[in-house]
């Protein structure tokens, strides 16, 4: 917007040097946003080869990046399942925290009595760290892959829970004044204004819930270790740390990391296209 | 489209407030011992200092409060839609559609969209948006929601429309316009209108009926009459007539805040 015009300015108009930099200035940056990551990540790796070749450190210690690389290849068929696994308990367990964290958030606003009965519950369950409860999980769940789920479950339901709730909350006073005054019903309070007014708050918890799972996954593989449901990507970067296999538990952890920048990339995206139509967070700033 | 009004105090009533006494706590009067005998086609500006007790009055007769002592009684019968409610802030739902948000006191009351669109189509092109319905709020000026939330309101074609300082956030050039737009829909639909201000310009303007408040505790302090018949323009607002009404009223906001005039 330009505070000074003093007319309609034509498609020739002449842009000013402040626009002119401006311009400038934003392509450099949508440029850099790309190229700087990227200019970081080869340096790291150049300088991680580097101080391995430099040092002569044994690759029982430090491989350099390029036996990462060939173990990732070599090894693909093994890891590519474990990631396979180690994805399906996450995702599980993601579902089940939505399910549960958004059904309790509900069940809770529309029961004040409910919500102070059990609500403290949520709150020890979630501060609680879920490595120390794993072990008396798998002691009495039998199943695998039950266990592992439970626990994954556990850290990954209350951030969907607590912002929830807050979301269900934060109803705009004077729409719900209007609703009263229209006479709405309860489950129309609920669909037509909560719910969509939470929307915004609850995709924020699910975006946390979806690292939290994968945390889960991870813990819960590592106290459950691999009996009946085969081995996800904890246990052989565990595996691998006893056999001295230092660039498979380097290769693992990359496929570890890169699950979870999808996860959170995905969850990003489906946050943003339900938004994008009206919620300020969605929208692009003019100037 | 109606035959011309009959003057102030000779209408059919509508609704009446007798006595009506709200308290906060135990001790904190909002309003004290407030009558007004609302009739069919009044526009009624509540006029007076904040802390009067004008936004209580509204809330208590749009049923949202119950008076500690007192009754406010409909005069003919009436259901939720009878009543329609703007408030000073447009108060839209910023995930619907313009269309949307003028459908819902149609749809809480279970109505379709599709049985309603001539309806919800007809309330827009009254204030003018009838090319933004598919817009959703975030695209529209201050002025454009709050003409979406006026349709909102009308759009049932209710028997008493209540507002609550709806164009105190906005500019003069703004407000005058949908002051004049709102005269005209008021005349269309034939409704009463409560409006709650705390100008006296706006309220000699817009109403047949001013009722100034005083507060501390809020009380009705007088109730004026301008006698101008509408249709009023632009003209109204320059005339030396006006100037007369809003001195009277002036006057009487004076006396309610107990300065000497």
């Amino acid at each position: 917007m330009s505070v000074a015009s003093q007319g309609p300015a034509g498609p020739s108009a002449p842009i000013d040097a402040e626009e002119a930099s401006r311009a400038r200035r934003t392509r450099i940056e949508k440029i850099a946003r790309w190229t700087l990551p990227i200019i970081v990540m080869l340096a790291t790796l150049y300088f991680w080869d580097r101080i391995v070749v430099w040092n002569e450190i044994p690759h029982y210690i430090l491989p350099g990046p390029g036996r990462v690389w060939e173990s990732l290849v070599t090894d693909w068929a093994m890891l590519w399942d474990a990631a396979m696994l180690t994805g399906k308990i996450t995702l599980m367990a993601l579902v089940l925290a939505v399910l549960g964290g958004a059904g309790l958030a509900i069940l809770f606003n529309q029961s004040k009595m409910v919500e102070m009965s059990l609500y403290p519950y949520a709150v020890i369950l979630q501060v609680t760290p879920v490595v120390s409860v794993a072990p008396l999980i798998f002691i009495y769940v039998s199943s695998k892959t039950v266990g592992m789920l439970l626990c994954a479950w556990i850290v990954a339901f209350f951030p969907v829970l607590s912002s929830t709730t807050l979301g269900l909350n934060s109803v705009d006073h004077n729409l719900r004044d209007l609703y009263r005054i229209y006479g709405a019903s309860r489950w129309q309070r609920l669909w037509l204004l909560q719910i969509p007014s939470a929307l915004p708050y609850f995709l924020g918890g699910l975006k946390i819930a979806g690292g939290l799972s994968l945390i889960g996954a991870v813990v819960a593989e590592l106290v459950a270790g691999t009996g009946g449901v085969g081995a996800g990507l904890a246990f052989r970067i565990q595996e691998a740390g006893y056999r001295l296999n230092i660039s498979r538990m380097f290769a693992a952890l990359g496929l570890v990391a890169l699950m979870g920048v999808v996860i959170f990339s995905a969850l990003s995206f489906f946050s943003h296209i339900m938004l994008r139509k009206w919620h300020e967070s969605a929208l692009k700033r003019e100037n | 489209m109606t035959s011309p009004l009959p003057p102030v105090g000779q209408r059919p009533d509508l609704l009446r407030m007798e006595a009506v006494n709200k308290t906060f706590g135990s001790d904190i009067v909002a309003l004290d011992n407030m009558n007004l005998n609302v009739q069919s086609g009044d526009f009624i500006s509540l006029l007076g200092p904040s802390g009067c007790g004008k936004s209580t009055a509204l809330r208590l007769i749009s049923g949202l409060m119950q008076p500690t002592q007192g009754r406010i009684e409909w005069q003919v019968p009436h259901d939720p839609g009878d009543l329609g409610v703007v408030f000073q802030e447009p108060t839209l739902m910023p995930w619907a559609t313009v269309a949307q948000n003028v459908w819902l006191p149609f749809r809480l009351r279970g109505k379709s969209y599709a049985a309603v669109r001539d309806d919800v189509r007809e309330a827009l092109a009254l204030v003018g948006l009838d090319k933004f319905e598919d817009a959703y709020p975030r695209e529209l000026s201050g002025g454009m929601k709050m003409r979406v939330s006026i349709a909102r309101a009308m759009v049932t074609h209710p028997k008493l429309i209540l507002m609550d300082e709806p164009f105190a956030a906005l500019d003069e050039i703004t407000r005058f316009k949908l002051n004049n737009d709102l005269l005209q829909l008021k005349e269309k639909i034939g409704c009463t209108v409560i409006f709650v201000t705390h100008s006296v310009f706006e309220s000699v303007f817009l109403s047949d009926r001013i009722v100034v408040m005083a507060a501390r505790p809020g009380r009705v302090q007088a109730e004026l009459t301008v006698d101008t018949p509408y249709p009023r323009s632009e003209e109204f607002r320059t005339s030396s007539e006006y100037a007369q009404q809003c001195r009277a009223a002036s006057d009487a906001l004076q006396d309610a805040m107990g300065m000497p005039a």
